[in-house]
């Protein structure tokens, strides 16, 4: 019932994109077509796992022994940086075909600030380790439930006669705007 | 180009947020109201002019290979001491910018700065192009809370302008989204006058 809860609140209650406002930036920037928005999903959801267990074991582990969790974001930085960089390499070895639909996305996941701000959330939470990875895969499914309504409402946006001033990220940000309306609707269902 | 130049596209011209489109997580995230606007764009504005002087200052010692981890190692550093400071002294607005401030880590709007402008350009250029575009990145923030405040609340930085209870839905996520969208859209237009 518990892992239940933190799936329905992070995927419609508090989504990631829609109501805490991280991981905009690929939001907009590869939302305008549908095929790349699943391939950025994928990537997002598998580095986001990953990234919330070694960065649930590094503080718990390393930081939480050794009295240095100010060194959060320092640490969490780099493991995630070169977590990308190993899964990108690992990757591209052990299955090329997944490689080539996510090769692109991966390095874009570094700046991503959904990832780092869910490990955090995971320890500000204080959430165990199997709920903390509930949680990143439901955030990962959230990003991509909110990504690809956008990406499907995008490609229609673009047949559409939109005033010249509010043309590509103006009229964006309003579509966005009105889709976190509509998942406002989902407040108080936890 | 001179430093004036540098230091004044930050505003309008190259705006990091209403033009360039960087930053846009704390942009939406933090502008409830006027002051909290304000107080992400100064502790950015602190992370970047910090970030781009030492940047430029050791810039000729960082193999380019490792250059990106480098300067986020940099950036994190500096992140960590703003994180320290305002816990220290400003706990409320602290508390309000919550998960905001450590996420200044990877806001694109820094690394990019970095990496493109610092990581090439002396010291004193590095450092009028972080204050200059920190600033414009505080302006925008400061300006956007400002309007989602005062149509949310009827207030900015708390003095009340407009009596009654306003429309809530802009002080909540969707007003975030449109309010920018329209701010947008107001630069394109000036610009576009220019």
């Amino acid at each position: 019932m518990e892992y239940i809860l933190i799936i329905i609140g992070a995927v419609f209650v508090n989504n990631i994109v829609l109501a805490q406002f991280l991981g905009i930036c690929p939001y907009m920037g590869v939302s305008s077509k549908v095929s790349t928005s699943v391939g950025m999903s994928g990537a997002v959801m598998f580095v986001m796992t990953l990234a919330t267990v070694v960065t649930y074991l590094i503080y718990h582990y390393v930081l939480v022994p050794f009295q240095i969790t100010y060194l959060q974001t320092i640490s969490y930085i780099l493991v995630i940086s070169s977590l990308v960089q190993m899964v990108e390499i690992i990757l591209k070895k052990v299955s090329p075909a997944l490689f080539q639909a996510l090769g692109i996305f991966l390095p874009l996941i570094t700046t991503n600030c959904a990832v780092l701000g869910v490990a955090i959330l995971t320890v500000q939470k204080e959430f165990n380790l199997l709920e903390g990875v509930v949680f990143a895969i439901a955030n990962a499914i959230g990003f991509a439930l909110a990504i690809l309504l956008f990406a499907g409402i995008r490609e229609h946006l673009d047949l559409m006669g939109v005033p010249k001033g509010m043309q590509g990220a103006p009229a964006a940000l309003v579509v966005a705007g009105i889709l976190a309306l509509a998942f406002m609707g989902f407040a108080g269902l936890v | 180009m001179s430093q004036l130049k540098n230091f004044t596209k930050g505003f309008i011209k190259e705006n990091p947020v209403f033009v360039l489109l960087l930053g846009l997580c704390p942009a939406l995230g933090v502008t409830t109201s006027a002051f909290n606007g304000l107080g992400m764009g100064l502790a950015t504005t602190f992370v970047l002019v910090s970030s781009n002087v030492v940047v430029s200052l050791i810039k000729s010692q960082i193999p380019d290979k490792v250059r990106i981890p480098s300067f986020i190692v940099i950036i994190a550093s500096f992140v960590t001491i703003v994180q320290l400071v305002m816990e220290a002294f400003l706990p409320d607005l602290f508390a309000s910018l919550g998960l905001f401030i450590p996420l200044i880590v990877v806001n694109c709007l820094v690394l990019g700065r970095a990496e493109a402008f610092a990581s090439k350009k002396n010291l004193v250029s590095s450092l009028v192009d972080g204050l200059g575009m920190g600033l414009g990145f505080a302006f925008a923030l400061t300006l956007l809370g400002a309007v989602r405040e005062l149509l949310g609340s009827g207030a900015i930085f708390g003095y009340p302008f407009i009596q009654g209870d306003g429309m809530l839905v802009f002080v909540l996520a969707p007003g975030a989204f449109i309010g920018l969208g329209y701010l947008i859209a107001l630069t394109n237009l000036i610009k576009k006058n220019e």
